[in-house]
């Protein structure tokens, strides 16, 4: 092993059926240091990772860890756990049922009795230690994403861990609370505790890791000091080739807009049960819009109710200027509106069924289920947008949830263009993937729009949507305050209209 | 407006089991109360309670057998059966072939015990659907039950005559009869056993840190397993302990009969599914108590009780009746558990207008 390595990963190789996920890969983890992960959907990050947890078994290779000269060898979470690796998944993997106390302490303890006021009394030292705000008696589910997201780092840093493993642990966070993570990260890395950090932000990146490992189709491209490795390179690292610049993508994006006829969606005073207050909405043929705001301050919800995903409450919906009634999503599908949901684990995949199966859902929705496509339709429509979206997936047959998150998405979206709407609002349709496909979805979602598409386009990364979007709907707390279009589309106009304030 | 968030914050700062349990509870005093202002007498007897004790002691323990599967994500639906079972291989051991009362006890846990293993076994092992697997096991049962003895028969062995008719008298809560003679109040000694297992499940699922692994798995198996669980094995070992108490409740069903029979507690894996919802317990998993689930099985029986005191036929009657407290109580525990998502909804909005203006501040120093 490497002077003060705390973590060893040798020739490591993982195959799933029709897929070399990892291709003799290393990986080596010093103590004190914030090691960033890097690579494409796909790339072999999230398998390596769970190689390393114990999630999946390693095909061939060795794992070594500092103490022990022999390679260990990690067959279950428990194995991980007890060798001294944590993680933080971006999902929450904590139990909702439990108190915060249990969440901490569950799974991980010896002795048989189990003493409360004890355990409840070392969750608040654990919780107040680390600067967590929450009660340790408190129902986990009763607790947002965010804190549930520190309670499970309060328990791999409660465990004395040697490597400690983020998952995109930032994704569902908001920035005061990604600086007390950053906080957080730079007290265990003064303990000696080696981070393992993986995210699709590269301000994050830089702003707190040492080095940075990257990889792409499953290989390792290699290991590099954060100072050595400017931004440009790592993102070409990481697609395998020159990246194009990326403020060329915005042609010019209304030029498309089609002002003359009525509006494809105009809704008025529309309201939904998920406390937003009514909105007034429109869109024309080729425009693409998106709504903003900080997280929680409404967008979801509002384009939620523009489809009749949730209970609508009132509001008057008109399409190309016909007056029409969307209470339930398959009306608006009927009325040539596409959803693409934010969650697309809850909402949006079916994981058992094939990517081919995925594709025709919606259409097959819109057209009945009593009146199946035969095979060759659905295999044609399968190919025809595998092709077109640049799908990476072993067949049509491949169950989607063994494909990478940011081909499950592009499945998604090809999902809702074979239905060939006239709407199409995508909502964060770019989180927790890779650059490359995030740049691939920009585009398409230009291209559809000079098609004569109209699109909403939502993201929590503001310069996505100033690269997309024509005009901006700018929400706070649940409300519409204000639009931003033309020279107005800047970041700190949209800023400070968030803020909110006279100018 | 502080007392209103203060009572707020309490009823948030409380886990859904808790506060489940806690309007089991209430709702069980209220039925009670209402039936001795209603229907006065009878159930100001003590020995009315303790009846409903007797009649359900069996009901109780497989009913905590089913909290524990259904706790830990799963069901259990031969309980019944194997109560069949027990009583009929007991009742054929002692008469039959001369055995003695701690040879057919043995026989008890160990027909529990089997089932509980090999169902264990299928559903965290091989991973096969545990209503699919327990209702093999239901069927298996019963037809076991038949082939063992196809007649029903009152068991006559003396030893277990006198341990059936045992009465454990309560001094002080006796009454008189017409006749204005004293009547000790009694309860029978499977009262007692199931007293003791609630009071080790309770204490078990409570306060043992394996107990709490039920809690983990019901609450989100994957999750659980990340966090360390063994998740296998303590869905194995919930099956094991379930089939365990099917044993002893069969045996107690058995003391209180006094008979062996195929048609013998048909219908009593319902009754205990019921019971543990009416007390609390998630078909979901991850939220249930064994007082609860005490309360519940007892709320079944004052119904039963209260039906019948009324005057009205009995067996369809409690039926409806169970079947509407049944939806009662599943729409209330609906509507708590979405309150509390709402009230969480209402206060991320709240908390998250500060930040808003946090933002404001830093806007404005920008433009500065």
């Amino acid at each position: 092993m490497r002077e003060n390595a705390v973590l060893e990963m040798r020739n490591i190789c993982k195959s799933f059926p029709g897929v070399k996920a990892l291709q003799n890969v290393d990986f080596t983890l010093c103590e004190g240091e914030v090691h960033a992960l890097m690579g494409e959907n796909g790339a072999g990050k999230s398998t390596l990772i769970k190689v390393l947890t114990g999630v999946y078994t390693k095909d061939s290779g060795q794992v070594y860890i500092k103490g022990s000269d022999k390679a260990v060898n990690i067959k279950s979470p428990q194995d991980a756990q007890k060798s001294g690796i944590s993680t933080v998944y971006q999902e929450i993997t904590l139990c909702p049922n439990l108190t915060v106390a249990e969440n901490i302490y569950i799974g991980r303890e010896k002795g048989m009795l189990l003493n409360w006021k004890k355990r409840n009394a070392e969750a608040e030292k654990v919780l107040s230690s680390l600067g967590i705000n929450v009660k340790p008696t408190q129902q986990l589910a009763s607790c947002s994403i965010a804190v549930q997201q520190m309670v499970a780092i309060a328990r791999a840093v409660d465990m004395e861990c040697k490597v400690l493993i983020l998952d995109e642990p930032t994704s569902s966070l908001d920035e005061s609370e990604v600086a007390k993570l950053f906080t957080l990260m730079r007290q265990l890395k003064a303990r000696g505790v080696g981070i393992i950090f993986v995210t699709h932000f590269l301000d994050q990146v830089y702003e707190i890791c040492d080095k940075i490992t990257v990889l792409r189709d499953g290989t390792l491209v290699g290991e590099y000091e954060i100072s050595e490795l400017p931004r440009v390179q790592l993102v070409s690292k990481m697609l395998g080739k020159e990246l194009d610049d990326m403020s060329d993508i915005k042609g010019d994006s209304t030029a498309s807009i089609d002002m003359e006829s009525a509006p494809v969606f105009e809704g008025e005073g529309l309201v939904s049960d998920q406390g937003i207050k009514p909105f007034d909405f429109h869109i024309r043929k080729g425009e693409v819009n998106g709504f903003t705001g900080l997280l929680g301050s409404g967008r979801s919800e509002c384009v939620r109710t523009i489809f009749g995903a949730d209970r609508i409450l009132g509001g008057k919906v008109k399409m190309n200027g016909k007056s029409v009634k969307i209470t339930k999503p398959i009306d608006a599908m009927k009325n040539g509106i596409a959803y693409l949901s934010e969650d697309r684990k809850r909402d949006g995949i079916v994981g058992d069924l094939s990517v081919r199966e995925n594709i025709i859902l919606a259409l097959q929705v819109k057209k009945g289920f009593f009146k199946p496509f035969t095979k060759a339709q659905a295999n044609k429509f399968a190919e025809e947008y595998i092709k077109l979206l640049d799908i990476k997936t072993a067949s049509a047959n491949t169950p989607i949830k063994s494909l990478s998150g940011g081909n499950q998405q592009k499945v998604l979206i090809a999902r809702w263009l074979l239905t060939h709407p006239e709407y199409l609002i995508l909502d964060e349709p770019t989180r927790g993937i890779d650059v490359g496909t995030k740049i691939d979805i920009q585009k398409l979602v230009l291209k559809l729009a000079s098609e004569g598409m109209s699109v909403t386009f939502i993201s929590s990364e503001t310069d996505e949507m100033l690269r997309t979007c024509s005009r901006l709907v700018v929400m706070r707390d649940g409300k519409v305050v204000g639009e931003l279009s033309g020279e107005d589309l800047t970041q700190n106009k949209i800023m400070s209209t968030i803020a909110g304030g006279e100018e | 407006m502080s007392f209103l968030s203060k009572t707020r914050n309490k009823f948030r700062g409380i886990t859904d089991t808790n506060l489940l349990t806690s309007i089991t509870i209430v709702v069980f005093v209220v039925m009670y109360l209402c039936a001795v202002i209603f229907l006065g007498e009878g159930f100001l007897k003590a020995q009315t309670f303790f009846n409903m004790l007797n009649a359900n002691a069996a009901l109780i323990i497989l009913s905590c057998g089913m909290s524990l599967v259904m706790i830990t994500g799963g069901i259990d639906i031969s309980v019944g059966g194997v109560t069949a079972l027990v009583s009929m291989c007991c009742a054929v051991f002692l008469d039959h072939h001369g055995g003695n009362v701690f040879g057919s006890i043995l026989i008890a846990l160990g027909i529990g015990l089997a089932f509980g293993l090999v169902q264990g076994y299928l559903v965290a092992y091989l991973d096969i659907q545990p209503f699919i697997v327990t209702l093999a096991g239901m069927f298996f049962a019963r037809g076991m039950t038949t082939i063992v003895n196809t007649n029903p028969f009152n068991v006559a062995n003396e030893e277990f005559v006198a341990l059936k008719d045992t009465r454990i008298v309560i001094p002080g809560m006796g009454w008189y009869n017409k006749a204005g003679k004293y009547v000790d109040a009694y309860i029978e000694i499977g009262v007692i056993v199931a007293l003791i297992v609630v009071a080790i499940m309770f204490f078990a699922l409570k306060w043992t840190k394996s107990g709490r692994n039920f809690y983990a798995v019901g609450g989100n198996q994957q999750s659980a397993l990340m966090l360390g669980v063994n998740v296998k094995r303590t869905k194995f070992v919930s099956h094991v302990i379930c089939g365990l108490l099917a044993g002893i409740g069969g045996f107690v069903y058995f003391m209180h009969v006094g008979s062996g029979a195929a048609s013998h507690a048909s219908g009593a894996e319902m009754n205990a599914i019921a019971s543990s919802i009416i007390g609390g317990t998630m078909l979901t998993g991850g939220v249930g108590n064994i007082i609860g689930t005490l309360f519940g099985v007892m709320s079944l029986a004052l119904i039963q009780n209260i039906v019948s005191s009324v005057g009205l036929d009995e067996a369809w009657w409690t039926g409806i009746t169970i079947a509407a407290m049944l939806c009662l109580f599943l729409v209330i525990q609906s509507i708590v558990i979405s309150r509390k998502k709402n009230q969480k909804a209402e206060e991320a909005m709240e908390a998250s207008a500060p930040t808003a203006t946090e933002e404001k501040e830093n806007g404005d120093k920008k433009s500065d």
